[in-house]
């Protein structure tokens, strides 16, 4: 596929930009934020989102979704980075619908991809225990009991936990602490006895929360997948998941960057605009052609996904590694390059930063996936 | 079975029976490469009849039109010789400033008799140019050049000197730059010219780089003629032209970014051995390296986008300033992680023990790499002014 933006997606993109720019702004994060909003976005945007259909953009036609793929969703996904947009864009249309596709039988896709598509239905992972993304070190515990099992343990990075009504809990039903094999995945109902879900505040305003998992007791037709079989696409959505994370950096960080070119040719200092200054020039400069090349290495990550290319695991690890480092540049230099004003709540640049690392550590950040880079170029 | 199908059997089969056992391994390195000329300079007998070859089909330059010398062939097809190229790992047949520099600026600015007679010398690789830009004070400052040409009638008359000149001891022929006017702003005034380098007057003097080589040259003219049926575009107007040529330079330099064949963590492994986990066991170079591979890879598919956009008539503005910057730093760092994973083989200077001092030798050419074609630092000033928009000082 060639790396270029075809008619469709163009028009897609243009819809996307104008849409968020009006109704799920900073203005309105910053609302949502100060109105202390459990929720952490508006069911009336995320309703008006559901019915341009983006609930469903990459779930497949079969399902009741457009099927755009995940270039089209990835586009969607820039333009939230964009916008600092709070939506269950990630939770329930980035990852959760893409795990159901991967893992869920004919059966459990007909009953909740539609649902998820016509924005009905909130779904969200519960996969994250410690204080890092380290999905084999899954120790919640899934014990067969009768006809169903019975899960153990707690979750962190729960995406949007107190709006979903139904969370996907991955838990070890076999094996051990670093193994694929014995992972298996759960839906759980949030009104299940025995589950727990608290409301956390993160840096960046979003709804997230933790589950505590004493004894919850589901049936084996809530299982997702195989038994013990949920690691292959666990692993595939996880990356499909950074990849959308990677386009949501790419976003976030040419806002950052283009509202930090825009100040510094208004600001004046010494009697002339701080962008003459040369010691600032390159800098830019530098972080422009950073930018350039994020949007390659995610657009090419994208086209992985929905070419349905071999080395995607290397392609998410490569597009998440490489945003994670161009967002903590770009945010980092978005503040200092704006001085004092930089610093203070009431303007609007210090958001960018507080996104930015919440979506870095989300599923593995830059040390996670550099390391998984190399390990997966052989060294 | 389609056109481009037949043109991949016909290739494929040419190939075969035409590219020679020994153009068949790669070159040793920049001073292996083939580059023509009335003298060439010739490791291999070889060289020579697979560039006649390639010539006579027009693929020493397979882009070009077929009168001037090219193959005519279309991006698909252009493609397609590449790809079945690289499947035999054929060499290169021609490597010239001819090919890379001066012809894409003699197809856009050059009227029809003057693109007739050099472009078909460039395709066969008969004369080969040198590029006299750069002198002893105007470098980064190129519009400050202050080389004279004197208006007598058919030719101007040259005085002057020209620095850092590749290779003009070499070449038959150099594109120049000239001032023909003094009067206006540093930008105006510039003319594009060519001439002979064996026209009475010029004298070259080899220059020795810290790698040892000697590619490039002082050079003087003392009232040298150069005819006005060399005049590239108007008198005065070279600017815009020289620019146009530094876009295709830099897009030739920043090609140095590319991936090399064998990685180099792979290099890593080998001489330093990895952990338990399969970690290459020195966890400070192995992040180095690990960035340095990103990096690459990302260089790599900005390329493809910029070219699949270039194709679909969309374009980043100052591409080539953005690829020549980026990609001559990455070569940079290629060669540091070279000398950092080799350790004592990477610091050889000469004998047999080190294959005399290539890997030390390449590492020292390629601080050249982000000075020559425009510094580092002038890319960003071009990125920050005419991409960002950023006010002079
Ligand atoms: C291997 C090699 C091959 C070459 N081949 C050729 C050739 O074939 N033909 C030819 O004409 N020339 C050639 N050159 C010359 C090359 O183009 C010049 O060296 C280059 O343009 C820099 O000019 P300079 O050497 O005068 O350095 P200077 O311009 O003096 O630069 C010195 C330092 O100052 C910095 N600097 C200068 N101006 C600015 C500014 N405005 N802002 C920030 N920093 C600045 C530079 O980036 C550099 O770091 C070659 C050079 C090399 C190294």
């Amino acid at each position: 596929m060639a790396l270029v933006l075809n008619e469709e997606q163009a028009m897609l993109k243009e819809a996307a930009a104008g849409f968020l720019a009006e109704k799920a702004s900073i203005k309105q994060l910053r609302e949502l934020r100060d109105s202390g909003s459990e929720q952490g976005f508006s069911s009336d945007v995320w309703g008006e989102m559901a019915q341009m259909g983006w609930a469903g953009i990459a779930i497949a036609e079969e399902f009741g979704g457009l099927g755009y793929g995940y270039t089209g969703l990835g586009l969607v996904l820039e333009q939230a980075g964009r916008n600092l947009s709070a939506s269950p864009l990630q939770s329930t249309v980035l990852v959760a619908a893409t795990l159901i596709a991967e893992l869920g039988s004919q059966e459990q896709k007909q009953k909740l991809l539609p649902a998820i598509a016509a924005g009905e239905l909130l779904a969200t992972l519960a996969l994250q225990e410690g204080g890092h993304h380290a999905p084999l070190q899954t120790a919640a515990s899934a014990v067969r009991d009768g006809d169903g099992f019975v899960i153990n343990g707690g979750k962190l990075m729960v995406l949007d936990a107190t709006s979903a009504a139904t969370f996907i809990v991955i838990a070890r039903s076999g094996g051990t602490a670093g193994d694929e094999q014995g992972l298996s995945a759960f839906l759980v109902d949030a009104g299940a006895d025995g589950l727990k879900v608290e409301q956390r505040s993160l840096v960046d305003s979003r709804n997230v929360g933790a589950l505590i998992l004493d004894n919850v007791r589901v049936s084996s037709a809530n299982l997702l997948g195989a038994e013990g079989q949920a690691w292959p696409g666990l692993s595939r959505t996880l990356d499909i998941a950074n990849i959308g994370l990677a386009a949501e950096l790419l976003g976030l960080s040419a806002e950052a960057f283009e509202r930090t070119v825009a100040y510094l040719k208004e600001r004046k200092q010494f009697g002339r605009v701080i962008g003459s200054f040369q010691g600032l020039q390159h800098r830019a400069a530098e972080l422009f052609a950073e930018l350039e090349l994020g949007r390659s290495i995610v657009l090419q990550a994208l086209h992985a996904v929905d070419d349905g290319q071999a080395d995607l695991a290397l392609m998410a690890s490569a597009a998440k590694a490489k945003l994670c480092e161009v967002a903590q540049r770009a945010s980092n230099e978005a503040i200092q390059m704006h001085g004092g004003i930089g610093m203070t709540d009431e303007y609007d640049i210090g958001f960018f930063i507080k996104r930015a690392r919440v979506a870095q550590h989300t599923f593995g950040d830059y040390n996670y996936h550099l390391d998984r880079f190399a390990q997966l170029n052989g060294f | 079975m389609s056109d481009l199908e037949q043109f991949r059997q016909e290739t494929r089969s040419w190939l075969e029976e035409n590219c020679p056992a020994s153009m068949r391994t790669p070159s040793k390195g920049f001073d292996d490469l083939y580059n023509g000329g009335r003298n060439p300079e010739i490791d291999h007998p070889d060289q020579k009849i697979w560039c006649d070859r390639m010539a006579a089909r027009g693929w020493t330059v397979p882009h070009w039109p077929k009168e001037y010398g090219g193959g005519g062939l279309d991006k698909d097809e252009l493609k397609i010789l590449r790809q079945e190229m690289a499947a035999i790992t054929a060499r290169s047949p021609l490597d010239s400033f001819g090919i890379s520099m001066l012809g894409p600026a003699l197809l856009q600015f050059g009227t029809e008799e003057q693109k007739l007679e050099h472009l078909p010398k460039i395709a066969r690789g008969e004369i080969r140019w040198c590029q006299g830009y750069s002198e002893p004070n105007a470098g980064s400052d190129l519009a400050s050049l202050a080389t004279k040409a004197e208006d007598k009638g058919d030719h101007y008359l040259i005085n002057g000197q020209k620095i850092w000149t590749s290779y003009a001891d070499k070449a038959d022929w150099i594109f120049c730059l000239v001032r023909t006017d003094n009067s206006g702003s540093k930008h105006e005034g510039i003319s594009f010219v060519l001439f002979d380098m064996a026209s009475p007057g010029v004298t070259t003097r080899p220059i020795k780089l810290i790698s040892g080589s000697s590619p490039f040259c002082e050079t003087f003219f003392d009232n040298v003629k150069a005819y006005k049926t060399n005049l590239i575009g108007e008198e005065g107007k070279g600017w815009a032209i020289a620019k146009y040529l530094l876009t295709h330079e830099r897009e030739m330099i920043s090609g140095f970014g590319a991936a090399p064949k064998k990685s180099v963590g792979q290099m890593a492994l080998e001489t330093m051995g990895s952990d338990a986990s399969g970690r290459l066991a020195n966890g400070v170079l192995r992040q180095t390296i690990a960035q340095y591979q990103l990096d690459t890879l990302v260089f790599g598919a900005t390329m493809a986008r910029v070219g699949d956009e270039a194709k679909a008539g969309q374009g980043l503005g100052a591409a080539s300033s953005i690829f020549k910057y980026y990609g001559t730093e990455l070569n940079k760092r290629r060669n540091e992680l070279n000398l950092a994973a080799l350790g004592e083989q990477a610091l050889g200077w000469d004998g047999d023990e080190y294959r005399g001092g290539v890997i030390s030798r390449d590492w020292l050419r390629s601080k050249g790499n982000s000075i020559e074609g425009g510094t580092s630092e002038v890319q960003l000033n071009i990125i920050a002014k005419r991409v960002l928009g950023l006010p002079d000082a």
